[in-house]
């Protein structure tokens, strides 16, 4: 029963992004009235000749083109140094010219946490394969205390397709190495929003039939060029709740963190900061229960790198 | 008498520096230079030989370069970056060897050249490429002259140095007088590989800009100014891709810790032929003090223009004639995003330095770069670009279009406080920040394929011919446009075109994605762009990007329709401005395949290239 409105919410927040992607387009048609003028001059815009005319609207006319300008022999340099002969290099040509791809990883956080009771570690990696559009994407969290056994640690396997300008969707697969090693099906969408907002939403449905959602997001607001303020919160979300991985139903829980980083190289930036957990709803009761606090402040330093 | 062709190209400074370095000095003294012999292994050499047809030998090999305190792998051609000038007279039959002494496959592109299309040098286009250790000979009649320049089209080898200038001398009497002429050839060099460039600007956007906006900058921009901007997802600083301090720009091969000195006798016309051979820059070019009156653009004679500044795009060139009095005069290039500066020094006393202009305030885009239009360029035109400077003292009420770039431009010396400008007030367009389409695909015709490789439609994009450059619309002195390029010999048997056609250059900045039409080179290469022979086409580029992008057409002139009726310029590069169109007509009188894409290294690789087709005048039917 209560698993319904909160798949509705998961998937509407997988969608958001597309949505707020799509924004623009959609916004305020009524103001477009001068770009509509530019419209109806197309249709009246006739070549008036060469001369003036440096700022006046043209436009592809329907006039039929000549025949040889539809047609043609697909490369006039096979005629001269013959097919086989180009056709390695023209594979590369067209290979070279917007069909790269790239291998990434990003080391997003990698850190100690101190905090009451046992100090602890995080790491938050991520990276990828392939071209503009599709990639081959990676994930790996996983944080602890130390001297405990490990709280949480995941690998994801994804397939990344660009759907628009600044979103991917993603899907694929995790796998859990903590507690019941569970398996989940994940589908999500990673991209930039707008005011630089970067966002990893994703909806996990486990080999138990357990439905989750976790969203992330994360600002890099530069003071100077090498210092970055990086304000990052995270939420978890159940459909039902899980009793073996002390997980209830709803809100499971929010991290808010603010992490100040000092990049030496783009690609190498330490920081410190500081960031707060909490524990909610049935989650937070299951923590009570087991005697651990559910709100939990951790003082943070570690390391961001790419490369 | 006039000196017609003195090349004072290597000046007495620069043979003292080479010949301190005993390593090179060995290698001259050698019967056979080391670069004919096989892999230099070596020492590329900063500057430039002349080599005169009509037969030409080039060696392509790899080295070390240096320049001030910046090494890295570089390629030159014959032992030098740039690689050698090579000087040919119109009429004549040119015979030019590439010998490719590279590990890897290479070519030479004759850039600005009107030859046989597979002399062209585009590898998988227009030839094979030249494999390791292969020859490839380009023999072809002379039928043009002027200022132009070659280099690499395989992979990434022009960042590293592969090219080098061209001179054609006129057949008859050269209607450009002067005394003296030195070639200037602007370009940069990073130490890190041109492969390593092109994966950070994929991976982390504004990677090489050390002037983005950050709580503590110097831009006057409002807080919503900022937050338009990132509502957006796009950066004002995004002007030059890669930028110093990862390039030293530098002036034939030689970055501003080298000295290069330029010399000359006090009265004499000295003719200065810029070519700008660099990878990714645009340049501001002034010589503080000396005006400077144009002659010619892309190898094409244009009645003469004085002004004091000019941008260059990527791939262009222009000759300039300068008379300075006895003295020592600054040559300064500065980059378009103003990171950083190439420098020479023009003197009448050997020895002396300049002293060079501090870097500008870096310039900001602007909603018309956003292609929202809004700034009449007509009006602009004046506003210190063409010289009506009587246009300067409008009072600012009247220019409302123009205020819209002058909120952000606080650096400027126009004293307009920003702080009464905000863009937020300027809705004078009936739209306000809030109402701006970024993405507003139903703009586009259907020729442009719609996907995650546009990441912004102009949405009122103007054509922008007497817009001088980002930065220079408003500075206190003359600065060229296109609107004042006159061709000296106006073409009287003009014809109208046959047929128009709209292409859309298109990107996501995010992504580092760039294409025509919405259309990666990948994607489209087995489907030209197709013209029948003799067809004259009037082409608009509408540019729906925020950054300028240098438009070259391989093997073809065409003729910038920029208002000037039969005088409109022929040019081989035109640079089509943020968010704005630039229209040009072209004759396809020259049968085959060639290339035509953004001469922006790395756009070219995201994708920003197609073919053009034209038919051969047999297969007319």
């Amino acid at each position: 029963m209560r698993k319904r409105p909160l798949t509705a919410l998961a998937i509407g927040l997988i969608a958001s992004p597309v949505m707020a992607q799509m924004d623009h387009s959609q916004m305020d048609h009524g103001q477009m009235d001068h770009s509509k003028m530019d419209h109806d001059q197309k249709e009246k815009a006739e070549d008036t000749g060469h001369g003036d005319h440096a700022g006046h609207e043209m436009h592809s006319k329907p006039m039929p083109l000549p025949s040889q300008s539809r047609s043609g022999p697909p490369n006039a340099a096979d005629a001269i140094w013959g097919a086989d002969a180009m056709k390695k290099s023209r594979e590369a040509l067209y290979d070279d010219h917007g069909n790269m791809s790239l291998f990434w990883v990003q080391g997003d956080r990698l850190e100690y946490r101190a905090r009451e009771g046992e100090d602890g570690y995080l790491w938050d990696v991520q990276g990828y394969y392939g071209n503009d559009t599709d990639k081959f994407w990676f994930k790996s969290e996983g944080e602890g205390s130390f001297g405990e056994a490990i709280e949480q640690a995941e690998v994801q396997a994804l397939w990344s397709h660009a759907i628009g300008p600044f979103f991917d969707l993603q899907a694929g697969v995790r796998q859990d190495f903590h507690g019941a090693e569970r398996t989940h099906l994940v589908v999500g969408a990673q991209g930039v929003a707008p005011y630089f907002l970067e966002i990893d939403i994703a909806t996990f449905l486990s080999n138990k039939g357990d439905l989750t959602a976790r969203i992330e997001g994360e600002y890099d607001h530069r003071l100077t060029q090498k210092l970055i303020l990086q304000p990052r919160a995270e939420i978890n979300l159940a459909a039902q709740d899980i009793p073996e991985l002390e997980i209830g139903a709803g809100i499971d829980s929010i991290e808010a963190g603010l992490r100040l980083r000092y990049e030496i190289t783009p690609e190498f930036g330490p920081y410190i900061g500081v960031e707060q957990e909490w524990k909610l709803g049935g989650s937070r009761d299951f923590a009570i229960a087991d005697g651990e606090d559910p709100s939990v402040t951790n003082y943070v330093i570690g390391l961001r790198f790419w490369f | 008498m006039t000196k017609m062709f003195n090349n004072s190209l290597i000046e007495p400074s620069r043979r003292t520096v080479i010949q301190s370095l005993a390593s090179v000095a060995a290698i001259a003294s050698l019967p056979m230079p080391a670069w004919a012999m096989g892999k230099m292994g070596g020492k590329l050499r900063n500057g430039m030989d002349q080599v005169a047809g009509p037969d030409v030998h080039l060696h392509i090999a790899d080295g070390m370069f240096r320049t001030g305190n910046r090494t890295g792998h570089g390629i030159g051609l014959n032992g030098t970056v740039p690689g050698p000038l090579i000087r040919l007279r119109e009429g004549t039959r040119a015979n030019l060897m590439v010998h490719n002494m590279l590990s890897e496959d290479s070519s030479v592109h004759w850039h600005g050249l009107l030859l046989p299309f597979q002399f062209d040098g585009v590898p998988g286009l227009s030839f094979p490429g030249i494999s390791p250790g292969g020859n490839f000979t380009a023999e072809f009649d002379v039928r043009q002259s002027g200022t132009y320049w070659y280099h690499s089209h395989s992979g990434l080898q022009e960042q590293m140095g592969h090219y080098g200038p061209i001179i054609i001398d006129p057949e008859g009497k050269d209607p450009v007088e002067y005394d003296r002429e030195h070639v200037i050839l602007l370009s940069e060099f990073a130490s890190i590989h041109p492969h390593q460039i092109m994966k950070k600007l994929k991976v982390a956007e504004g990677y090489f800009s050390q002037q983005k906006t950050a709580t503590f900058d110097d831009y006057g921009m409002s807080a919503e100014e900022r937050l338009m901007w990132g509502r957006m997802r796009m950066m004002p600083t995004d002007i030059a891709d890669v930028s110093a301090p990862t390039y030293t720009y530098m002036i034939n091969g030689h970055g501003p810790a080298d000295g290069l000195e330029l010399p000359f006798e006090p009265g004499e016309r000295v003719r200065l032929r810029f070519i700008n051979g660099s990878a990714m820059t645009f340049f501001n070019v002034r010589i503080p003090g000396i005006p400077m009156t144009v002659v010619q653009a892309d190898g094409q004679n244009v009645q003469p223009t004085e002004v004091d500044e000019f941008q260059i795009g990527v791939a262009e060139t222009y000759d300039v004639i300068v008379t300075p009095q006895a003295g020592t005069f600054a040559l300064a290039a500065e980059s378009m995003d103003r990171s950083g500066m190439a420098q020479a020094t023009l003197t009448s006393q050997p020895g002396q330095r300049a002293s060079f202009p501090e870097l500008r305030d870096p310039p900001l885009l602007s909603m018309v770069d956003m292609g929202h239009g809004g700034m009449v360029e007509g009006g602009h035109d004046g506003h210190g670009g063409s010289g009506h400077s009587g246009h300067g003292d409008m009072k600012r009420g009247q220019m409302d279009h123009s205020q819209m770039d002058h909120g952000q431009m606080d650096h400027s010396k126009m004293n307009h406080a920003e702080s009464d400008t905000p863009m937020s007030k300027m809705d004078h367009s009936g739209h306000d920040m809030g109402g701006m389409k970024m993405r507003d695909t139903s703009l586009l015709p259907a020729s442009v394929e719609v996907g995650p490789g546009i990441d912004m439609v102009a949405m009122n994009p103007r054509d922008r011919m007497g817009y001088p450059g980002l930065g220079l619309d408003n500075v206190p002195h003359r600065v060229l446009n296109y609107k004042m390029l006159r061709a000296l010999n106006p073409d009287h048997d003009h014809r109208d075109p046959d047929r128009e056609m709209e292409l859309h250059l298109t990107g996501n900045m995010e992504r580092y994605m760039w294409s025509f039409d919405g259309k990666k080179y990948s994607a489209v290469g087995d489907s030209p762009l197709r013209f029948a022979y003799d067809e004259k086409v009037r082409i608009k580029l509408v540019n729906d990007t925020m950054m300028a992008h240098p438009i070259h057409l391989h093997g073809i002139f065409f003729e910038l329709v920029n208002g000037r009726g039969h005088a409109q310029p022929k040019k081989h590069t035109v640079i089509v401005q943020p968010g704005s169109s630039a229209t040009f007509d072209a004759t396809f009188n020259e049968p085959g395949d060639w290339a035509f894409h953004c001469h922006l290294l790395y756009h070219m690789h995201g994708g920003m290239m197609q073919t053009v087709s034209v038919a051969f005048p047999k297969d007319a039917s």
